[in-house]
C-alpha cells in the first residue's frame, strides 16, 4: 500500500512537472511583455506552440544522421528524468534515492553533449558557433555548480536533494550568509544554464550572439517540439531546484499525507509564480552581455560558491 | 587416496607470461610469414584471456574471503644472492586484470588491424613482449626485478613506438620517449636505493618491514613521481606521451595509454601506500596538486589538438590527472587515520583505472578504424564518418560519452565516488587540505567539462557533418575482429556504469590489503544502487537512471508516433541565404575550440589569433594565424636541452686531440684520483 502511494506521488510529480512546464515559460513571457507594455501572447501559447510543432512536417537537411533524429528524444528523456528527481511538492519520492545532485547536474550534461553533437551534425557554421558556445558556458558553470553542492553538502550533510529539503525544512538552520551566497552562485548558474538574460538571449533567432537556438537552427516540427519541451523542463527543473534546497517552506515531507502534499502543491505553484515573475522582472532589467563577458559572469559565481564553502569552514554558523 | 597438486596462483600467471614470451620467439621466427598475424595475435589473445580469467579468479574469489593471502614465487635468476621474487597478491591482480583485459582486447583488435600494417615484423615480435614485460612489473616483488622488468617494459614499448619510424616525427618521438623513460628509471633507482637503505635489502617484503624516516619518505615519495609520474604523463613530465602513444600502431596506442599508464600509477601506488607505511599529511597535498593541474592542463592541450590520435594521448594525462587526485585524497584521509574516506577515494582511484582502460582503449581502436578505413589522423581533413562508418561511430559516441563523465556510462560512476571523497574533506583536520580539497575539486570539475567538450569536437569533427577529404568520402567499414573487439569494450563500458556495486565490492579486497579499511559492501543495497557512505548522504543508481531514461524516451517517442505529424522532408541544410560552398568552410576543430581558446588559452598557451583583413576591394584572401606556445617545453624542456647541447659542444672538443695529450690527460686523471684518494683517508 506505502508502495502504491509512493508510486502514485513520484507519477504525480513527473506528470505535474511536464505539465507545469510550458505553462511557466509562457507566463514568464507574458510578465515579459506586460513590463514593457505590450500586450503578450496567453499564458498558454507554449502549449498551442507544442502542438503546432507536433503537427507540422519534420524538414530534414540531406545529410542529417541519425544522431539528429534520436538527439531529440535523449535530451528530452534526460532532462525529464532529471526533473522527475528534483523534490517538487514534496520530498521523498520514490526513486530520489536513484540519483543525487551531482548526477542530476550530469544528467543534463548528457543532455547537452547530445544537442551540441546535434548541433555539428549537418555541417553548418549555425550549429557550429552554438555548439562550441554552448560548451564552453557549461565548462564554466559546471565547477561553480560543483562547488555550490559542496556548499549545501556541507551545511547539510548530504547530496541527495531529500535529506537536503528536509534538511532545510527544518527550524534550526536560519539565515546563513555562505547559504545567501550560494544562492546567489546557484541562480547566476541557472540563469546561463537555461540561456536566459544576460547569457544568451531565449527570443532571438538569426542574430551572432545567439547560443542554444543557433545550435537548435536545423530543427524543425516534431523534433523541434521535443527540444522546446526540453528546454521549458530544464528551467521548471532549476527553479524547483532552487525552491526545494533554498526556499523549502510548506513542502511535504514524505509520508506526511495527502492534505499535506495538496498544500505542497499549491504552495509550489506559488513559488513557481512568484520565481517566474522575478526572472522576468531581471530579464527586462538587464541587457543581454557579450559572448566573451560570460566567462566573467561565471567566474564570479564560482568565487561566490568559494567564498560560501570557507566561511563555513571559518565558521559553522555562517 | 587422491594426491591433490595445488598449483599457486603467482606459477599461473608467470607461466602465462612465459607463454607471451615464448609467442614472441616465435613471432620472431614467423614473422616475415603471411600467417604470423593470425598466428601471434590469436595466441596472444589465447594466454591473455587465460591470464585474465586467472586473476579475476584471484582477486573475487580468493581474495574476497583472506584478503592478506598472497602467493609468492622465487626463481633463481636475477642477483644471486636475492633471487627474482614475484608475488600476487590483491593489488598485483587487480592490475593483472587491467593489463590483460586490455592486451585481450587489443589482441582481438590486432586480427582484424594488424592485416592492415605495412611492416608486420617490426611489430609482431615486440606485441607480446610488451606485454609480458607489464605483466611482470606488477607481479614483481623485489626492487631489482621491479627496475629490469620496467626497463624491459619501457624497451619493448619504444620499439613499437618505433614500428614505423620512417614517417615523419615518429624517430623524434621515439627519441624523445627514449630520454624521459631513461630519466624515469633514475628517479625509480635512486627511490629503491633509498627505501633499501645502507643495508641494501632489495626485496620488497624487507622494504615493507623497515621504518623510513620521513625525510627518507619525501624524498621517495617525490622520486616516485618523478619515475612513475614520467611513465604516467603527468604534467609537467608527460611531454613524451602526446608523441609516442599516437607514433605506434593504434592497438599498442591504446595498450601504452589504457594499460602502460597504469602499469606506472601500480608502481606509485605499490610504493607510496604499500612499501613506505603509513603516510604523512603532507605528502598528499603535492600529489593532490600535481593531480588537480595534470587533469585541466592534458584536457586543454587535448581541447587545443587537430590530430585525433594527439588528442586521445592528451585525455589520456587528463585522466591520468584524475586517478592522481584520488589517490592525493586517499592520502590525505589515510594520514589522518580516516579509512572509511580513504578506502573511499582509494576505490574510486582504482575504479577510474579500470574505466580509463576500457574507453581509452576503445577510442584508440576507433581511431586506429578511422585510420584504416581514410589514412588521416588529422580531424580536420575527416567528417561525416557516421554516415560511411555507422558501426564505429556508434562505438566511438559510446567511448566519447563514458569518458566525458555522463551518466549513466562508467566515467561518471568513478568521477562521482571522487566527488563524494571531496565531501568528505571537512573531517581533514589540517586547515591546508580543507581549502585545498574544494579547490582541487572544482578543478575535477572543469577538467570534467572541458572533457565533454573535447569530446563533442573529436566526435562531432571527426564524424558528424560534410566530409572535407576524398578519403573521408568514400571510406568503408572496418573488419569484425576490429568491432567486435570495440564492441565488447562498448559493453563494459555500459555495463560497469550500470552495475557500479559489483566492481566496488570486487576491489575491496584491494583497499583492505593496502589501507586497512573497505567500503561499505554494495551487494547489501537494495535495488543494486551504491552507497559510499551512508543512503541519507548520497546514492546513485545507475541501473534505474538507463532504465528510467529508456521509458522516458520510449513514451516520448510512442506519444510523438502515435499522436503527432509523420511527414518528413529531406532538403538542403538551411544556410541563411548562402550555403557553405565547399565542406572546408564547416567549422573546423580550431574554430569549436576558438572560445575555450579564447577563455583559457590566453592565460595557459599565450593563444593569440592574428587576423590578416586585406582592405575593402583588394582580392586577396584574408589570414587567420593562430599562435600557441607550448609554455612547459619552451620553459623546461627547450633550455635544457639547449644546455646540454651546448656543454656538448663544448666536450667534443676532447674527441680531436693527439695521442700526447690524451696520454697527458689520462696521467692527470690518474693524479688526481690518487690525491684525492690520498686526502680521504
Amino acid at each position: 500500500m506505502v508502495v502504491m502511494s509512493d508510486i502514485l506521488v513520484q507519477g504525480v510529480q513527473m506528470l505535474l512537472v511536464l505539465l507545469l512546464a510550458p505553462l511557466l515559460t509562457g507566463f514568464v513571457r507574458k510578465i515579459k511583455a506586460r513590463l514593457v507594455r505590450r500586450q503578450g501572447a496567453s499564458v498558454f501559447q507554449p502549449y498551442r506552440d507544442l502542438l503546432r510543432l507536433l503537427r507540422k512536417e519534420v524538414v530534414l537537411a540531406d545529410n542529417a544522421s541519425w544522431l539528429f533524429r534520436v538527439t531529440p528524444y535523449i535530451t528530452f528523456a534526460a532532462i525529464w528524468v532529471a526533473a522527475a528527481l528534483v523534490p517538487t511538492f514534496a520530498t521523498g519520492l520514490l526513486f530520489n534515492w536513484t540519483a543525487d545532485l551531482i548526477a542530476i547536474v550530469a544528467l543534463l550534461g548528457s543532455a547537452r553533449f547530445f544537442l551540441a553533437l546535434a548541433g555539428m551534425d549537418v555541417g553548418t557554421s549555425f550549429g557550429g558557433i552554438g555548439s562550441s558556445r554552448e560548451v564552453m558556458i557549461a565548462a564554466l558553470a559546471e565547477p561553480a555548480m560543483l562547488l555550490i553542492v559542496f556548499c549545501m553538502a556541507l551545511v547539510a550533510g548530504s547530496t541527495q536533494l531529500s535529506t537536503v529539503a528536509n534538511f532545510m525544512a527544518s527550524s534550526y538552520v536560519g539565515l546563513r550568509v555562505s547559504l545567501g551566497m550560494a544562492l546567489v552562485a546557484l541562480v547566476m548558474v541557472a540563469l546561463a544554464e537555461n540561456g536566459r538574460i544576460p547569457v544568451d538571449n531565449p527570443a532571438t533567432h538569426l542574430e551572432l550572439t545567439m547560443v542554444h537556438e543557433a545550435m537548435v537552427l536545423e530543427y524543425s516540427g516534431r523534433h523541434l517540439a521535443m527540444i522546446e519541451f526540453g528546454a521549458f523542463l530544464k528551467l521548471l527543473l532549476y527553479i524547483s531546484l532552487i525552491g526545494c534546497v533554498f526556499f523549502p517552506w510548506k513542502i511535504g515531507l514524505s509520508g506526511a499525507g495527502p492534505l499535506s502534499y495538496a498544500v505542497g502543491a499549491g504552495i509550489y505553484i506559488l513559488k513557481l509564480a512568484v520565481a517566474g515573475f522575478l526572472l522576468a522582472l531581471f530579464e527586462t532589467a538587464t541587457a543581454k552581455m557579450r559572448v566573451f563577458r560570460v566567462p566573467q559572469f561565471l567566474g564570479a559565481a564560482l568565487m561566490l560558491g568559494l567564498l560560501g564553502t570557507l566561511l563555513l569552514f571559518v565558521s559553522r554558523s555562517f | 587416496m587422491i594426491l591433490a597438486v595445488v598449483i599457486p596462483a603467482v606459477v599461473l600467471q608467470m607461466s602465462c607470461v612465459a607463454a607471451l614470451l615464448a609467442i614472441a620467439a616465435i613471432a620472431l621466427a614467423l614473422s616475415r610469414s603471411r600467417r604470423a598475424t593470425a598466428v601471434v595475435y590469436g595466441a596472444t589473445l589465447t594466454i591473455c584471456v587465460a591470464a585474465l580469467f586467472g586473476s579475476l579468479r584471484w582477486l573475487v574469489g580468493e581474495m574476497a574471503n583472506f584478503p592478506a593471502n598472497s602467493s609468492d614465487v622465487i626463481l633463481p635468476i636475477g642477483l644471486p644472492w636475492l633471487g627474482a621474487h614475484f608475488r600476487l597478491d590483491a593489488l598485483a591482480a587487480f592490475f593483472l586484470v587491467v593489463v590483460n583485459l586490455g592486451g585481450a582486447a587489443a589482441s582481438l583488435y590486432g586480427l582484424g588491424y594488424g592485416h592492415h600494417d605495412p611492416a608486420p615484423h617490426r611489430v609482431l615480435p615486440f606485441f607480446p613482449a610488451f606485454l609480458a614485460g607489464m605483466n611482470l612489473v606488477v607481479l614483481a616483488d623485489d626492487a631489482f626485478s621491479y627496475l629490469l622488468c620496467w626497463e624491459f617494459m619501457s624497451l619493448v614499448s619504444w620499439a613499437l613506438v618505433m614500428a614505423h619510424h620512417r614517417e615523419a616525427g615518429n624517430a623524434r618521438a621515439g627519441y624523445v620517449y627514449l630520454v624521459m623513460a631513461s630519466f624515469g628509471t633514475l628517479a625509480l633507482l635512486l627511490a629503491f636505493g633509498l627505501l633499501a637503505g645502507p643495508a641494501g635489502d632489495y626485496g620488497f617484503a624487507a622494504i615493507r618491514a623497515a621504518q623510513h624516516t620521513p625525510y627518507v619518505a619525501t624524498l621517495v615519495l617525490i622520486l616516485m613521481l618523478l619515475g612513475a609520474g614520467s611513465k604516467a604523463g603527468l604534467v609537467p613530465l608527460h611531454v613524451w606521451l602526446p608523441l609516442a602513444h599516437p607514433a605506434a600502431p593504434s592497438h599498442v596506442s591504446a595498450l601504452m595509454s589504457g594499460v602502460m599508464t597504469k602499469v606506472a600509477i601500480y608502481g606509485f601506488i605499490r610504493v607510496v601506500f604499500d612499501l613506505l607505511g603509513q603516510p604523512s599529511w603532507s605528502a598528499s597535498v603535492i600529489v593532490l596538486f600535481l593531480g588537480g593541474i595534470t587533469a585541466v592542463m592534458g584536457i586543454l592541450y587535448a581541447m587545443m589538438e587537430q590530430d585525433l590520435k594527439r588528442l586521445l594521448a592528451y585525455s589520456t594525462i587528463e585522466n591520468v590527472g584524475i586517478i592522481f587526485v584520488s589517490l592525493g585524497l586517499a592520502l590525505a584521509f589515510q594520514a589522518n587515520g580516516l579509512k572509511l574516506p580513504a578506502a573511499l577515494a582509494f576505490t574510486a582511484a582504482l575504479f577510474h583505472v579500470l574505466n580509463h582502460s576500457f574507453f581509452k582503449s576503445l577510442l584508440f581502436f576507433g581511431a586506429g578504424a578511422v585510420l584504416t578505413a581514410t589514412g588521416e589522423r588529422d580531424m580536420d581533413k575527416l567528417g561525416g564518418l557516421i554516415h560511411r562508418m555507422p558501426l564505429t561511430s556508434f562505438v566511438f559516441l559510446v567511448g566519447c560519452v563514458a569518458i566525458s563523465a555522463l551518466p549513466p556510462f562508467n566515467g561518471f560512476v568513478s568521477e562521482w565516488l571522487i566527488f563524494q571523497a571531496v565531501l568528505q574533506s571537512p573531517q581533514l583536520p589540517q586547515w591546508a587540505l580543507k581549502i585545498m580539497v574544494p579547490a582541487v575539486g572544482a578543478l575535477l570539475a572543469l577538467a570534467a567539462a572541458l572533457a565533454a567538450a573535447c569530446f563533442v569536437k573529436a566526435f562531432g569533427i571527426t564524424f558528424l557533418g560534410r566530409p572535407r577529404s576524398e578519403a573521408a568520402e568514400t571510406a568503408d567499414e572496418v573488419d569484425k575482429y576490429s568491432l567486435s573487439a570495440m564492441f565488447i569494450l562498448a559493453a563494459l563500458c555500459l555495463l560497469a556504469g550500470i552495475l557500479p556495486g559489483p566492481v566496488i565490492d570486487a576491489l575491496s579486497p584491494v583497499t583492505t590489503e593496502i589501507l586497512g579499511g573497505r567500503m561499505p559492501i554494495q551487494a547489501n543495497e537494495p535495488w543494486l544502487s551504491i552507497v559510499p557512505i551512508a543512503e541519507s548522504r548520497s546514492s546513485y543508481n545507475g541501473l534505474l537512471v538507463l532504465v528510467f531514461i529508456t521509458i522516458s524516451a520510449s513514451l516520448a517517442v510512442y506519444f510523438i508516433h502515435r499522436f503527432a505529424s509523420h511527414a518528413l522532408r529531406r532538403g538542403p541544410a538551411w544556410g541563411c541565404g548562402f550555403s557553405d560552398p565547399t565542406p572546408a568552410a564547416q567549422y573546423s576543430g580550431a574554430s569549436f575550440a576558438q572560445p575555450i581558446r579564447r577563455v583559457f588559452g590566453t592565460l595557459v598557451f599565450r593563444a593569440r589569433d592574428h587576423v590578416e583583413m586585406p582592405a575593402p576591394g583588394d582580392i586577396r584572401p584574408a589570414h587567420l594565424r593562430i599562435e600557441l606556445h607550448d609554455l612547459v617545453w619552451e620553459g623546461i624542456y627547450a633550455p635544457l636541452a639547449n644546455a646540454v647541447g651546448f656543454s656538448a659542444g663544448l666536450l667534443n672538443r676532447l674527441q680531436f686531440l693527439t695521442i700526447r695529450r690524451y696520454l697527458s690527460l689520462v696521467f692527470a686523471t690518474l693524479v688526481t684520483l690518487l690525491l684525492v684518494l690520498a686526502i680521504w683517508s
